[in-house]
């Protein structure tokens, strides 16, 4: 059952980040959930489900009715490019439009924070200059995880983030992730078919059905989170 | 000089001419054979027919006609760029977003060309007004639909990159950006290339006929050039006007590509 807004929007306190309200896309929905400041919720559910549908919706790139807010603000009051850049999606499937690596990497993104986080994945520094052609489907899946970070968004919306990706180069996308978090106080939504991961990761799980989410209890994950 | 009347027995020898390049595409198995000969036909009977018309045009040279023929004209070459496009845009937009593209050019254009620079009067006189726009009208008509063709068919191809970059945080202007000039430039290519090979390479068909029709050769140059500039133009501006209209029409308000407004073969097939 939907509440109405008045009763569920106010007060505003400093746990809730991403709000989601009776979201409904395609033929699914109604959603609800909240997600709070630097936590990392897990999602899963079958596949064609919708799970990816979902995040899309999330980050506006299809339509949808219901409410999305952040820090209590309706994402209808932002232009939509400004929308994705604060609450961004990373597909499992990465695009690249430019030759090098580089030209896909905003210029006005400091420039050590970025060959930090390329150096926390498993990266060299000449990375920039590499040839998209000549990257392997791991390698440009860790590449696009960086690319959305570099608009520092307060939440992160990642499906299948490490399906490309082998047990070592996991574990460093894993901690980067969660670094990121801690760092910015931002918080993610994963999805993920691994339930090994996201036991580890997540401190909550939801699974999505066609018509709601059941929500999983979780162990607490190993990574530490304190500040 | 007089021109010299070609006989129907003439014509039937350029005739016979094709129906050898049909039977050649019999041969070769090309598949063309019948398109060949339907074509040849069709474009008999649409260029006797607008003889005819001519001569009535020419005769009465009212505003009305004129402006009759030219709608006429207008929308005929709306429903061809539509024609020749894979992947259309749905509806009657995907209609008007041609139309409209090459009516503000090759109307302005024209209308500019009679009143300004050639100065006839009166300004609709159709021997000056009609074969001047039927060139303006074909001539975009070729670019614009080369442009749409490809913007469409490279949304549907490239909308991983696109919504890539949309979801990014670009605007829908700088998410299509690269799909938008690249189209344009496809549109303008052909006439920037028979610019380059006009009198080198080829004589332009209006001064051929031209000249064929007895004018010195230096008049028939002049009017050739004007003629190529006013088509540069004309097609240059319906290009741009045509594929930033589908920018628009294929985005929302809030930068979604919408690709469910485009129809056609392959996205059927889905």
């Amino acid at each position: 059952m939907v509440q109405p807004l008045s009763s569920i929007s106010p007060p505003q306190n400093n746990s809730c980040r991403l709000r989601v309200e009776d979201l409904r896309f395609l033929v699914n929905g109604p959603y609800t959930f909240v997600l709070k400041e630097g936590e990392c919720l897990g999602l899963s559910g079958k596949s064609g489900i919708g799970k990816t549908q979902m995040l899309r919706a999330i980050t506006d790139l299809i339509p949808h009715s219901g409410k999305i807010l952040l820090d209590g603000v309706s994402s209808t009051t932002f232009p939509a490019p400004l929308w994705r850049s604060m609450v961004t999606m990373v597909p499992a499937e990465s695009f690249w439009w430019y030759d090098i690596v580089g030209d896909h990497f905003s210029a006005e993104f400091d420039a050590d924070s970025l060959q930090g986080k390329l150096a926390a994945v498993g990266f060299k520094e000449d990375v920039l200059n590499w040839q998209i052609s000549r990257l392997s489907t791991g390698e440009k899946q860790r590449l696009a995880l960086i690319r959305g970070l570099c608009n520092t968004p307060s939440v992160l919306l990642l499906d299948e983030p490490c399906s490309a990706l082998d047990g070592y180069h996991t574990a460093l996308t894993e901690a980067l992730i969660l670094n990121y978090l801690q760092h910015n106080n931002a918080s993610v939504l994963w999805v993920s078919h691994d339930h090994e991961q996201l036991q580890r990761v997540a401190e909550r799980e939801l699974c999505l059905e066609k018509g709601g989410l059941i929500e999983k209890t979780v162990e607490r994950r190993s990574v530490s989170m304190e500040k | 000089m007089e021109v010299i009347a070609l006989s129907a027995w003439d014509l039937s020898i350029a005739a016979a001419l094709v129906c050898v390049l049909s039977l050649l595409s019999l041969f070769l198995s090309l598949g063309l054979e019948w398109k060949i000969l339907i074509f040849s036909c069709r474009m008999t009977a649409q260029l006797l027919f607008i003889g005819i018309v001519l001569r009535f045009l020419f005769a009465s040279g009212s505003l009305p006609i004129v402006l009759l023929m030219a709608t006429v004209m207008l929308f005929a070459a709306g429903r061809e760029v539509l024609a020749r496009q894979n992947l259309r845009l749905k509806g009657i937009t995907g209609y008007a977003i041609g139309t409209g593209a090459m009516f503000v050019s090759s109307f302005s254009v024209s209308l500019i060309a009679l009143l300004v620079i050639i100065g006839v009067d009166p300004w609709y006189t159709p021997q000056y007004a009609i074969p001047l726009l039927g060139m303006l009208l074909g001539n975009t008509m070729t670019g614009v639909s080369l442009a749409l063709d490809r913007l469409t068919d490279q949304f549907y191809k490239e909308r991983g990159v696109v919504e890539q970059r949309l979801l990014l945080g670009q605007t829908w202007q700088e998410a299509s950006s690269d799909i938008r000039k690249e189209c344009m430039r496809t549109g303008m290519i052909p006439i920037i290339n028979s610019m380059a090979a006009a009198g080198l390479v080829s004589l332009p068909g209006m001064m051929t006929g031209q000249i064929l029709g007895g004018t010195p050769p230096m008049e028939a140059v002049k009017y050739q050039i004007l003629i190529i500039f006013l088509i540069a133009a004309g097609t240059g501006f319906g290009v741009i006007s045509a594929i930033w209209m589908s920018g628009h029409y294929l985005f929302d308000n809030r930068h979604r590509l919408c690709l469910e407004r485009l129809s056609g073969s392959r996205i059927r097939k889905r």
